[in-house]
């Protein structure tokens, strides 16, 4: 009986330890890997004190962090904000129950060891969606329970931007959707196997507004309005110190490798590299090798991410939700109506790059009037600047 | 008036957007070429610990006090730091010279405690200005530490010690005499040129 029990689920208990212990180690060593890639970004030299290239600076942060006293500001309610940092990281853990961690084929075998904690979600993705949007949540309620006006703010502010982005981050797939018959990210990613096929070929407009309102939704640089410090202190996690305020972390890093497997996995063929992989080699070393090229693909998307954190700087709020509202959900409406146009036509696939690629500059000439016109309105100043040799 | 002036100002248009603008990604494609290229440029950090600051010649480090050639405290007590200090953090008792010590004969003043609270000091050198005797000078020391607020106040022996430790060193020369004290020290010198009168006042602490 126990066994039969073992046997049936240790597969699944098994992927869900993989995940369990990988995100908060990843979490933790994000933030060394994120201090490092500022720090040379900046021509410093970043953490390197603590072992060898400071490689135990993220233990020595964890150490401290867990040793910190629990500090509970006498003004907050206490039970929404205690719980309001678990939210965020049980949400952003969850979206993980769907996402392959490696190479995963869609018909199976679903025994043994896989890297995905439920195989077969045919709402994959819908999933991930529902769920991850939830850790707004946390945001709201952190912010709400600290009674401290600047923690609402930014949790307002983090509200509206979750609601504006989460309407093109669910358009813009509803192309790859249409594509490939499923929302079921092993059957998005096998799709993809030839270089040629990988969505991002065919939808470059719905790739990038994925990747900038996926960022959106991870309160990352250059969207984290909600916890801008020269506004708002520090946003919705003013009033959290020590362990809870490191989950906030934890669901904030959680959501980027998120955001990042999910890029890969949609647009860039997952773990599929045509010329060192094998879609269909069943060994352990086609295995790991797929999983390699899938890590390293993720990891290129981490960095990129990271890089964009220290390149740009943060969005105005009317910016951000014109952004949302005026540039990505127009865009993303046209690019699944070029893909319905297509497929309903049965034309090549590539009619759908270059109608992206159409509808991407209409929008920029569109812009373009739009953005001389405000320069030149009546209400904005003129820039006027000294001649030389006055004064 | 005005109207003159509005003549020499040119009206500047703001410049035309185009495509690549309102596009947004050229500029972003821009801004990560340069970020990218920092991360292969030589680091600027200095490891501190190991690697010490080569500091400007006119730091401001810690005070010390000044002996002069026979040993004994330049300091004259005459309260002009203390005066001077915005930090108010000088202390001094004056008391008189021994007049029966013959090393002591040519003195009328010295002080008897001389307290700086270290802590308390913003290191704006204006104790080393207002001295005229140039008993009390700032040296290069950056790095000093206390165990406790008390350990911070430095006495009349410390700073005396603070002065034995460091005039032999090249970064901080005992500049007394020397012209290259302070602005006030150049005051001082360019007025030994011109007005005889002034003449003296570096030199009554010691002959």
């Amino acid at each position: 009986m126990l066994v039969e029990l073992w046997n049936e689920y240790w597969p699944l208990l098994s992927a869900m330890l993989v995940v369990l212990i990988a995100i908060p180690t990843l979490g933790l060593y994000m933030t060394y890997i994120e201090r490092k890639v500022a720090a040379a970004m900046q021509d410093r030299i970043g953490p390197n004190r603590v072992g060898p290239l400071g490689l135990l600076q993220a233990v020595a942060d964890g150490l401290k962090i867990f040793l910190k006293e629990q500090v509970v500001p006498a003004h907050v309610d206490k039970w929404i904000y205690l719980t309001a940092p678990a939210i965020g990281v049980v949400t952003s853990m969850l979206a993980f129950a769907v996402v392959p961690f490696g190479p995963v084929s869609p018909e199976g075998p679903h025994t043994g060891f896989r890297f995905i904690i439920a195989p077969g979600v045919e709402i994959g993705l819908v999933f991930i969606f529902a769920v991850s949007s939830l850790s707004a949540y946390a945001i709201i309620l952190g912010g709400w329970a600290s009674n401290n006006k600047y923690s609402l703010y930014g949790a307002i502010r983090s509200c509206a931007q979750f609601i504006s982005y989460e309407i093109p981050l669910g358009m813009s797939v509803l192309g790859v959707f249409a594509i490939t018959g499923s929302m079921n990210l092993e059957k998005i990613v096998y799709q993809q196997s030839s270089f040629l096929e990988w969505n991002i070929w065919w939808q470059p407009l719905a790739a990038l507004i994925f990747f900038t309102s996926a960022l959106a939704e991870s309160n990352r640089l250059p969207f984290d309005l909600s916890e801008c410090e020269q506004e708002l202190v520090g946003g919705f996690h003013t009033e959290y110190s020590g362990i809870k305020f490191v989950l906030f972390f934890l669901a904030e890093y959680t959501h980027v490798v998120t955001i990042s497997f999910l890029t890969v996995l949609l647009f860039f063929g997952g773990w599929h590299l045509p010329g060192l992989t094998d879609p269909a080699d069943p060994t352990a070393m086609g295995t790991a090798l797929r999983l390699l090229v899938l890590l390293a693909k993720v990891g290129v998307v981490v960095f990129f991410i990271m890089m964009l954190r220290w390149t740009l700087p943060r969005f105005r709020f009317d910016q951000l939700m014109g952004l949302a509202w005026k540039g990505f959900i127009p865009l993303s409406l046209f690019n699944l109506l070029g893909v319905m146009i297509v497929i309903s036509l049965d034309l090549s696939p590539y009619w759908m790059t270059l109608f992206s690629l159409i509808v991407f500059l209409v929008a920029g000439a569109l812009n373009v009037s739009q953005l001389n016109n405000r320069l030149r309105s009546p209400s904005s100043p003129t820039i006027r600047t000294r001649a030389e040799g006055a004064y | 008036m005005s109207a003159k002036r509005e003549k020499k100002v040119t009206w500047v248009e703001p410049p035309k957007m185009g495509i690549a603008e309102a596009l947004y990604l050229p500029a972003i494609a821009e801004g990560l070429s340069t970020t990218f290229k920092h991360m292969f440029q030589p680091r600027k950090t200095k490891q501190y610990p190991e690697e010490t600051p080569t500091l400007p010649p006119n730091y401001r480090g810690i005070h010390r006090l000044n002996r002069d050639e026979k040993g004994r405290v330049k300091c004259v007590a005459c309260f002009l730091c203390a005066t001077a200090c915005p930090a108010n953090c000088i202390d001094i008792v004056a008391a008189a010279a021994p007049k029966d010590d013959p090393n002591w004969a040519d003195r009328d003043k010295y002080p008897a405690k001389f307290v700086i609270d270290e802590l308390r000091c913003i290191y704006c050198g204006m104790c080393e200005e207002a001295c005229p005797v140039d008993a009390i000078e700032l040296t290069s020391i950056y790095n000093m530490t206390g165990k406790s607020r008390d350990g911070m106040l430095f006495d009349r022996e410390k700073l005396l010690d603070v002065f034995d430790e460091t005039s032999k060193r090249p970064g901080d020369p005992v500049r007394t005499h020397r012209g290259a004290l302070g602005p006030a020290s150049e005051i001082i010198a360019g007025a030994q040129k011109s007005a005889a009168p002034m003449s003296n006042i570096g030199e009554k602490a010691g002959p």
